[in-house]
């Protein structure tokens, strides 16, 4: 069993909340001196950094929404100044804009740091070959594994999202070990592979999948094994946190959540109190040593399950089993967070359009595929196809730019879909996996 | 003075020739020993390491070309081992395969070092917000210029391309200073900003603008920094001689060449002989410490002069004027290099189209419009325009997997298009840059 | 297939044609040298070409004129369903079809007093063409586009 940080990944458990403890009372020290935003939450809860003296005294401290980043951005939030910052990224916003996200040169080396662990927690070094299918840009996906794989010695192959035929020659020709992507993209590759005459199994070194940023489900992760002799390792994070951040260790007994840089709650969904591990309840994370984008008890919106107990692995940091489910109504679209809200707002910028719209969800083969039916507005109805056409085209070329991902858009005569007299359920949903 | 390594940079003439020669006779010697293929090449042309003793000398090594790049296998190529290499990249085939090129650490801080100079004598600083508008992942353009202005210690603003509303609204955001793109991206961008009422002159930050991979004019420059207030700086470098490499300095007359890592030579394509400074013809490249892929008397297929005088700016290291054309047929369309004979070949996969095929390229506004016009066979007519137009959608994405870019599809009838007795002429160039 | 209905399977010609001023013309001027009636007519649009779609009186002489002009042309199996010239008489006819469960591809239609005529592509021509008649509705056979 290798280890990336032998000391702090072995640590023993008290000696691990210590250190919690110590950089959780830092970082409120630090927030309440720095942040007037943060500061004025405390005060609205009537808590000093003081008050903070056991890991229990953490339920005293304020809550952080995703509506936050949106509304006090940037300048209330941040804690660096400006000159520090070396990074910045987008995650999706719920609205018309992305939320942006910035970085320390100490914040992306502790992002690396984390994520070069979970690597090595799963066997990955410098013999490996990872390329990284994850979207490159704005979105942390693709840069974060490029820097942890960069971090470790392996050689790194920037493939970005897309051109799959390509990837598959690519891991046929340079000997690639590992595929960072989404589950969904790993099954696609596959079914490629196959109309290509190539086996992943047979004819590719591919052992390893980086996988993430969608639900998944044991079936699929059999699959996967069973069908293209690849061990789909479950990897956890968000732009907000970070980036990609965490992972299952080779024993794949849950996802290793590490408590000297972040610590974790799971909250009852009804009563918001913190439940025991074992249970399943909405996280609640903290990021403990973030310097530019301080995030503390954030709630990130997935539901889950944490486990305390010492891994199989030999590491003592907690563990999270699959998310279950979201507490909001966001959707996963081939890895790309989505609101519903997000489509409305881009739908409300075209006057040819009715207000009436609706998200089909499917995966008929591998890949998600996301229908966003809108009621065309009589008066923009013209006996030209092609003009129809160039609208159609319009709508989902903005859409596209908002979310991230394709989508496709179908116009449909106004009154033919439902209408709701409360509150309006315009997601439907067939993905079964 | 803007600089990042006033050593290298600023070196006296004496010692640059000195160490170049150095340089030039390590690798060579290098080359011979574990080089197979250079080896085989030098002995064909009777020459030995031994008999190179001066600069000059150069002009009796074998060159190379994007030929041999393509049809070694990676392991007759590679002049590192596996274990060495640390990442991948790709550029333009001439077919339907790109050729790939590997990097050890080494050749990544080479390279970085290079960019690092580059924009730094440009006048870019720590201080400066960097937004890299380049396409990152296998080509090289986006993590090159990423690298090199982290390197710097800017801040880097991961774009990557498209989306230019959203591009305009981080610019005006996060208060970027510099753009690293190509530059009919950048008039775009102008063109944009008046549509969506931003004033990129008064209402945002930009100062600089990191240009390069493709042609572009003096007068296209003029109307940059008169209209945008950007300073228009020159970038050029391809995927086998690195990435992106050579930048202007703020004198803004020639891209300065590294000395310590290259040695430039212009060739007449037809007659191969040296030509002088101030002389047109095909750029020759030797990349003195590239360790993975060799690089030596790489014949570019680039035109272009290079002065050797003292650079206004105190700079000894030669400058390289802009490209003027090209000795093959290669095109570039939005910075990417596209040959037609890769057009061809996905054209001919296809069993429902004709041998006859043409592509035009326009520019209306600021970017490249690439049209490929092909010929539809009699038997393959169908009276079916749903299935005429799922065979135009099928044509325009195995162009684009191939090309990289996004390239309209025009069915047209058998027999109209030009036939030729010698040379096809396929490509019909309606732009003027 | 029973040959007896094989007179109801009219030869419509499809002829594929760029969008560009002057093909039309083209292919009328084309007609015309040949001495070809045409009896119905409509273009179907694509992006940036077009399916002409041409009922004539002579089809082989008409198919051998634009070959050789250097049209892309095909014939295509139509069904011509007598219509009678008053309100509703497409409707019930589509009634008629959709309970019966045939697609219609495309159609067109012209009035030709006293009646009017519906033509009609479709998957399932046998299909098609029993139902029409089984309703007591008449299909025009190919003697009636001479």
């Amino acid at each position: 069993m290798a280890y990336w940080n032998p000391k702090i990944e072995t640590m023993p458990i008290a000696d691990l909340k210590a250190l919690q403890l110590k950089n959780l009372r830092a970082l409120v020290g630090r927030l309440y001196d720095n942040s007037p935003f943060y500061r004025h939450r405390m005060e609205q809860k009537g808590v000093v950094p003081d008050d903070i003296r056991t890991l229990e005294d953490t339920v005293k401290l304020p809550f952080m929404y995703k509506k936050d980043l949106r509304d006090y951005y940037p300048d209330k939030l941040f804690v660096a100044s400006k000159r520090e910052i070396v990074r910045y990224h987008a995650s999706s916003g719920t609205t018309g804009k992305p939320t942006i996200v910035g970085y320390t040169r100490n914040d992306i080396e502790t992002w690396s740091e984390s994520l070069a662990r979970a690597l090595t927690s799963i066997g990955l070094g410098s013999d490996d070959v990872v390329q990284v299918a994850n979207t490159y840009g704005l979105f942390t996906g693709g840069l974060g594994f490029h820097y942890a794989a960069e971090k470790i010695g392996a050689a790194v192959v920037p493939a970005s999202t897309g051109n799959t035929e390509r990837q598959i020659q690519l891991i046929q020709d340079l000997g690639v070990t590992a595929l960072a992507a989404t589950p969904s993209y790993m099954m696609y590759v596959g079914e490629v592979a196959q109309k290509m005459g190539v086996s992943i199994k047979t004819d590719t070194k591919l052992r390893v999948g980086l996988l993430g940023a969608e639900p998944w489900s044991d079936w699929m992760r059999d699959r996967i094994h069973d069908w293209l002799g690849v061990k789909g390792i479950n990897c956890y994070g968000a732009s907000e946190l970070a980036g990609p951040l965490f992972s299952e260790c080779e024993d794949q007994q849950g996802i290793h959540f590490w408590g000297d840089l972040t610590m974790l709650e799971i909250l009852h969904p009804e009563t918001q109190e913190p439940v025991g591990p074992g249970e399943k309840g909405e996280m609640v994370i903290t990021m403990l040593t973030k310097e530019a984008f301080p995030l503390i008890r954030y709630r990130i919106g997935d539901i889950s399950i944490m486990h305390e107990e010492k891994c199989s692995c030999g590491r003592t940091h907690p563990r999270i089993s699959r998310i279950t489910g979201r507490v909001d109504d966001m959707l996963i679209i081939r890895g790309i967070n989505v609101f519903p809200s997000q489509v409305e707002y881009s739908l409300l910028t075209n006057p040819e359009l009715g207000n009436e719209f609706q998200i089909v969800i499917d995966r008929k083969g591998a890949l998600d595929d996301m229908l966003v039916k809108v009621e065309l507005k009589p008066e923009a109805f013209t006996d030209n196809i092609n003009q129809l056409n160039a609208l159609r085209e319009r709508v989902e070329g903005k859409l596209k730019n908002l979310l991230n991902v394709g989508v496709e858009i179908e116009l449909v005569e106004p009154g033919s879909l439902p209408r709701f007299e409360g509150k309006a359920k315009r997601v439907v949903d067939r993905r079964m996996y | 003075m803007s600089t990042w390594n006033p050593k290298m940079e600023f070196m006296p003439k004496e010692e640059l020739d000195k160490l170049q020669l150095k340089l030039l006779k390590a690798l060579v010697h290098r080359l011979y020993d574990y080089s197979p293929f250079y080896r085989e090449r030098m002995d064909m042309g009777k020459v030995h390491p031994d008999q190179i003793r001066s600069i000059d000398d150069a002009a009796k090594l074998p060159f190379m070309q994007k030929k041999d790049l393509r049809e070694l296998e990676p392991n007759q190529l590679f002049m590192a081992s596996n274990r060495e290499l640390v990442r991948y990249h790709a550029s333009s085939g001439t077919t339907g395969r790109p050729t790939i090129v590997g990097y050890t650490q080494k050749d990544v801080d080479t390279w970085t070092e290079s960019v690092a100079r580059g924009i730094a004598s440009a006048g870019v600083s720590a201080d400066d917000i960097l937004q890299v508008a380049y396409t990152y992942g296998l080509f090289t353009g986006g993590l090159g210029l990423h690298y090199g202005a982290e390197r710097l210690g800017c801040t880097v603003v991961p774009a990557s391309t498209g989306n230019s509303e959203r591009q305009l609204d981080i610019i005006k955001r996060l208060g970027v200073t510099v753009i690293a793109c190509t530059p009919s991206y950048l008039m775009h961008l102008g063109e944009v900003s008046k549509k969506i009422g931003l004033d990129i002159k008064n209402d945002t930050n930009l100062r600089i603008g990191i240009l390069g991979a493709e042609p572009w004019s003096e007068g296209m420059r003029k109307r940059m920094e008169d209209g945008l207030g950007v300073k228009a700086i020159n970038i050029y470098g391809t995927s086998e001689l690195s990435g992106p490499l050579w930048c202007e300095c703020i004198e803004q007359r020639g891209m300065h060449v590294w000395c310590d890592q290259t040695l430039l030579e212009v060739m007449d394509p037809d007659t191969g002989e040296i030509l002088g400074p101030g002389e047109k013809g095909e750029l020759v490249v030797t990349m003195l410490l590239k360790e993975a892929v060799p690089i030596i008397r790489y014949r570019t297929g680039d035109i272009a002069t290079v002065d050797w005088e003292e650079c206004g700016c105190g700079r000894l290291h030669p400058r390289l004027g802009r490209i003027t054309g090209r000795v093959d047929d290669m095109l570039i369309v939005r910075g990417i290099n596209v040959f037609p004979s890769q057009v061809e070949y996905v054209l001919m996969s296809n069993p429902e189209l004709g041998n006859e095929f043409q592509i035009v390229l326009e520019r209306e506004g600021a970017l490249d419009e690439i049209l490929v016009r092909v010929e539809l066979k009699p038997e393959a007519f169908q009276d079916n325009v749903a299935m005429l137009e799922s065979l135009k959608t099928r044509i325009h994405e195995r162009l684009k997997s191939a090309l990289m870019i996004s390239a309209d599809v025009e069915l047209v009838e058998p027999g109209t298009l030009p036939r030729f007795e010698s040379k096809a002429k396929r490509v019909v160039d309606k732009r003027k840059i | 297939m029973n040959s007896d209905l094989e007179k109801y399977r009219i030869k419509q010609l499809s002829i594929f044609s760029e969008n560009r001023p002057g093909r039309l013309m083209d292919l009328a001027r084309d007609m015309k040298e040949a001495k070809v009636n045409i009896l119905g007519f409509t273009i179907a649009e694509g992006s940036g070409y077009g399916v002409v779609r041409m009922l004539v009186d002579k089809p082989e002489k008409a198919y051998e004129k634009l070959s050789a002009q250097g049209h892309v042309v095909k014939f295509t199996d139509v069904l011509a369903v007598k219509m009678e010239d008053k309100p509703g008489g497409l409707y019930d006819l589509t009634v008629l079809l959709k309970e019966a469960g045939i697609n219609i591809e495309y159609a067109y239609g012209y009035r030709n007093s006293p009646a009017a005529v519906l033509i009609l592509k479709v998957e399932d021509f046998d299909k098609a063409i029993d139902i029409i008649l089984g309703s007591g509705r008449t299909l025009y056979d190919i003697s009636h586009f001479r």
